[in-house]
């Protein structure tokens, strides 16, 4: 993916496709908060990104100067077309108030606590059956063979489509997020993405389910049906935002737990630490970063932001800010203050933060279960993806 | 101890009713707000600490006395 030059500067001349900062990028947010907590990039358009957790948090909250319209890390190079299938994006997240506001409520209900509770038994037994695959062949790719595969199996279960289709709806995603570069492989995921749900969206207009999709589609508000533009953009959303995030936390999970063993030997033998080793594994391995668009000229911290300007909401390095975090380059499975901004900041707050949690401590109960020995087969195996989400997408594990 | 939830602030992390769902109720939206009055017993003051160091929004105040901000 090295399409571009080496980054020489990394406070006016950043790239977070940069190999050096997809594998490891921590180093370089410790050197920029030191002296230049918010650098900049003409890369693919005047581009800033902070490192604190103060102007991360900040610039979150101030949704007058920064809108939400692109949220796109990676912007799109290619022919737009001049009579968009989506004129909104995808609300609610690609969204400013009051389009934001709507859309959210309709989904939130389906990620309440009380709605998430009743999606673990199946995402255990889909965590067991995954794991029955390939115990007994004494390596797995901990990546591509479980964590891939956990998902976008729930959420097409919630959305009401086939999770037959689980490696097409990977491969759209992982063309929107991870390809993002490419403009041929993006347009492909777009439209594959597209197409899907404009027809799941006619079966249900005949036939309605109980599932979310049927739900949006038959949807209301203030009296008016919801636009079956807003219906496919939100659906998308939640399949594009619920299946490359999660996956990447539990790959990044299982691959601090493979190369660190006394967390994982403390983590089998003192199981109550699950729900804080969640936190604090999202804390350290935050797969996200999104990004705002400058509404206005604006003077921040500095920093002389224009209207057009993008910028890089980059809460992984915010959770790693030592002025918010003790010792925050060390994993503290029972951290106790632990105030991360895995899931955002203010009213983008991840709608789905609930499921994530959830999948994400099954992943790693079921796991730890049936395999609580286990270690990287070969270091040098291991790829990265990053950008707009940073996890392992090769993770070869050796267990006995 | 009493606490109060600023509705304000709040965004539903829903990290105080994952901590202490003792002392606070969250909503289908994931809004949180604390139950009753939001006296805290003796027996659950370090979890009720514990809920206000880990809320990402910094909307969990403790009250003191007995006037409420507002």
């Amino acid at each position: 993916m090295a399409r571009t030059s080496p980054v020489t500067d990394w406070a006016v001349d950043f790239d977070v496709l940069d190999q050096d900062y997809v594998a490891d990028p921590f180093r370089i947010w410790d050197d920029l908060r030191q002296r230049c907590p918010i650098a900049h990039t003409d890369r693919r358009g005047s581009t800033w990104l902070p490192t604190r957790y103060e102007d991360v948090t900040a610039i979150a909250h101030d949704v007058d100067h920064f809108s939400s319209l692109e949220v796109a890390v990676i912007p799109f190079d290619g022919e737009e077309p001049e009579d968009p299938v989506l004129p909104y994006g995808l609300p609610p997240i690609s969204a400013d108030p009051p389009l934001h506001t709507w859309t959210r409520r309709l989904l939130l209900p389906w990620f309440s606590h009380a709605r998430v509770d009743s999606y673990e038994a199946m995402t255990r037994d889909l965590c067991i059956s995954l794991v029955d695959g390939f115990l007994g062949h004494g390596q797995a790719d901990a990546a591509a063979d479980y964590a891939q595969q956990i998902p976008v199996r729930v959420i097409a279960a919630i959305l009401g489509v086939s999770d037959s289709h689980a490696d097409m709806f990977t491969g759209w995603v992982r063309d929107v997020l991870e390809f993002a570069d490419d403009p041929e492989r993006r347009v492909r995921g777009v439209e594959g993405l597209i197409n899907y749900f404009l027809e799941e969206i006619e079966h249900r207009r005949v036939q309605p389910g109980e599932d979310l999709l049927s739900m949006l589609l038959h949807s209301e508000v203030d009296g008016v049906p919801v636009e079956e533009s807003v219906v496919l953009g939100t659906a998308a959303l939640v399949l594009i935002a619920g299946v490359d995030t999660t996956w990447s936390a539990i790959g990044s999970s299982l691959w601090h737990l493979a190369t660190n063993l006394d967390d994982r030997k403390r983590l089998v033998a003192e199981p109550d630490l699950m729900p804080f080793a969640v936190e604090e594994l999202l804390r350290a391995y935050s797969p996200v970063t999104m990004a705002r668009i400058v509404t206005k000229d604006v003077e921040y911290a500095h920093c002389p932001m224009r209207a057009g300007d993008k910028i890089l909401m980059n809460f992984p390095a915010a959770n790693r800010d030592p002025e918010a975090f003790e010792d925050p380059d060390k994993v503290v499975l029972d951290r106790a203050v632990n105030r991360h901004v895995a899931f955002g900041s203010g009213i983008h707050r991840c709608a789905g933060s609930n499921l994530a949690r959830m999948e994400l401590r099954v992943a790693l109960e079921e796991w730890l279960r049936r395999i609580p020995e286990f270690h990287l087969t070969d270091a040098a195996e291991v790829t990265w993806a990053g950008g707009q989400v940073r996890g392992p997408r090769i993770l070869p594990v050796t267990f006995p | 101890m009493k606490l109060r939830v600023d509705p304000l602030k709040c965004q539903g992390h829903a990290r105080c009713f994952a901590l202490v769902p003792e002392l606070f109720d969250v909503d289908e939206y994931g809004m949180s707000s604390v139950k009753g009055d939001g006296t805290v017993a003796p027996a659950l003051e370090e979890r009720a600490r514990l809920a206000v160091a880990n809320c990402p929004e910094f909307a969990i105040e403790e009250i003191n006395g007995a006037a409420p901000a507002s």
